[in-house]
């Protein structure tokens, strides 16, 4: 039977977030939940005479991702009209790049379930708007808000170089992760402003000819993209088996069934008639200002989880969870700028910070805890204050109160009891009153042992130095002479 | 430059223009002279000229990222035919 192989590429579209649209002064507001209409005006509407000027600040996110994206950035930028008729667009036309688009030649590297690096390639970064949005009405009809109209919206092309529904994912969520590190997206798919559409083929393995392509669409969360993607290879692939042919057309990805439908057949190739936008002069971009926006960047994911492994010690898989949002990174960084072990900081923000934010709900950014506090908690520990079992207790109540670590061994009593005078009087004490216990111990009932640390934890609510605890019973029950010695 | 009557066709629906046997013809004659005046162009040497996408020497045309007042609701829906919601009720689309 013929193997086949998938070829795929993905279309990345996702807005960025200036203050106000690309070619207008209005406000970008959330399209899910603003008011529609509200943030529109002649421009963003196509009214006759109108005048788009470019939005500077949607020109700098977009370098900033084609520079992160390893992109050349081209000095000459045209921006071209793209005809076509469709209401969510009241010009007739889309304001986008064609022939010259920002940035070309980039690569991303993404890491396979396998452990291995992959590296693929990036055909094109563009900038354009955003069009408005369609409501269908069940009687016929449609509303359309123009809220989105005019967002500045990237679109990343990349090369044909994905062979599987999560490779397209692990490519998809790096895009998203940068985007985010970059401070230009928010990520959210549902909200639709990070969009992910894959055209996918497949065909005969090893062969260098492309089959039929499909692009998929609907795709609001990675799982979908996976499974959709999935879904798409396996189904064209039973197509070609079968003795059919793969049609071109746009599919859907039905998010209930878990399968893609017929969207929209395309039977020749769409013609948008491209040409230079008149109302927009050329946008030239020199060495100067790209390498200052190439300094502008922030480290980016790679990079960092290189550093903490080679600078702090950290795993890979520790300097992945930690690298994995920039907030997360930069508190772990700030932890390790006051002073401590990196490693003991990771350990805490890792098991037990992500634990009480999972539990809260809460984002790094809203937590009550700052690097400072958990600095001094740690601290508390690595000097015998406290042990490490009651710091998770107080980490629990600095979460929820906010209360500084030291005022919180204070008020409650917490201080570990580190005085071996007291402990062995302690432990001397429910040696005697237990004595059947201690002669079970003594004629070889080790097991015993943890039940007298047990014991000792309780009368001493969990203060004392388990270290000393361990010392001092070694030494009290091994010797039977010091029973009575107190 | 001869277009075909094929050609026009595929134009005029492209702009979404019905028009009629006759007008295609007209339109035929009156576009190929448009295209035949233009071809004039390449009676010259352009090899080393990049096109001309802008008649006027001016770029790097931009704004701040600041954010201007938008139109009230009441002039954003004003020449809508209908309307529902705050928002343009427009005819189904018919995808092709």
């Amino acid at each position: 039977m013929t193997q086949y192989e998938a070829v795929i590429g993905l279309e990345i579209h996702a807005e960025l977030m200036t203050r106000s649209k690309m070619f207008c002064g209005c406000r970008v507001v959330d399209s899910v939940e603003a008011p529609p209409n509200t943030a529109v005006c002649p421009v963003c509407l196509g009214m006759p005479g109108m005048l788009p000027v470019i939005n500077r600040q949607a020109v700098e996110y977009a370098m900033r991702v084609a520079l992160a994206l390893n992109c050349t950035i081209q000095h000459h930028n045209i921006f071209a009209r793209k005809n076509y008729f469709y209401p969510d667009l009241p010009k007739a036309y889309q304001i986008s790049q064609y022939e010259l688009p920002l940035g070309v030649n980039g690569w991303l590297d993404i890491e396979l379930d396998s452990g291995e690096t992959k590296r693929i390639g990036i055909r094109r970064v563009h900038m354009e708007e955003d069009t408005g949005k369609l409501t269908h009405l069940e009687d016929g009809g449609s509303l359309v808000d123009y809220n989105r109209s005019g967002v500045p919206l990237l679109e990343i092309v990349s090369e044909p170089d994905i062979r599987s529904g999560e490779e397209a994912r692990a490519y998809a969520m790096k895009v998203r992760q940068i985007l985010r590190y970059l401070g230009v997206n928010s990520g959210d798919m549902e909200k639709g402003v990070f969009r992910v559409e894959p055209n996918i083929s497949v065909r005969p393995a090893g062969s260098q000819i492309l089959g039929t392509r499909t692009e998929l669409k609907n795709l609001n969360s990675f799982r979908s993209l996976a499974e959709g993607t999935a879904y798409e290879i396996a189904r064209q692939i039973a197509v070609l088996r079968d003795g059919g042919q793969v049609v071109q057309e746009t599919r859907g990805w039905h998010e209930g069934r878990r399968e893609t439908f017929t969207q929209r057949v395309k039977e020749e190739a769409e013609d948008y008639r491209y040409f230079p936008e008149p109302d927009l002069p050329p946008l030239e971009i020199d060495n100067a200002w790209i390498e200052r926006v190439r300094a502008e960047l922030p480290e980016l994911p790679d990079a960092k989880i290189a550093r903490y492994r080679a600078e702090y010690g950290l795993t890979e898989y520790d300097a992945r969870v930690l690298a994995e949002e920039r907030a997360v990174a930069e508190w772990f960084e700030t932890a390790v700028s006051i002073g401590s072990d990196p490693k003991t900081i990771a350990n805490w923000i890792i098991n037990d910070l992500f634990r009480l934010m999972n539990e809260h709900k809460q984002s790094i950014t809203e937590i009550r805890i700052s690097p400072h506090n958990l600095v001094e908690l740690i601290q508390l520990v690595s000097n015998q204050t406290i042990n490490n079992n009651t710091a998770k207790e107080v980490l629990a109540e600095m979460f929820t109160t906010g209360q500084p670590a030291q005022t919180i061994v204070q008020s409650r009593g917490l201080a570990q009891i580190s005085d071996e005078t007291t402990l062995r009087n302690l432990i001397n004490q429910i040696l005697v009153n237990h004595p059947e216990e201690v002669i079970a111990y003594r004629n070889g009932k080790q097991q015993l042992r943890g039940w007298f640390v047990g014991q000792v934890m309780k009368a001493t609510r969990g203060q004392a130095n388990p270290a000393l605890v361990n010392k001092l019973l070694t030494q009290l029950l091994n010797t039977p002479s010091d029973n009575t010695n107190t | 430059m001869n277009l075909t009557l094929e050609d026009v066709t595929k134009i005029a629906h492209l702009a979404r223009l019905a028009l009629t046997e006759a007008e295609l013809i007209q339109y035929q004659q009156q576009l190929s002279a448009v295209l035949d005046y233009a071809a004039m162009l390449n009676e010259l040497d352009l090899d080393n000229i990049p096109p001309t996408t802008h008649a006027i020497s001016r770029h790097n045309v931009m704004r701040e990222d600041r954010v201007e007042p938008s139109l009230p609701l009441e002039d954003v829906l004003f020449n809508a035919p209908q309307q529902a919601d705050n928002q343009f009720l427009i005819q189904s689309v018919l995808e092709e």
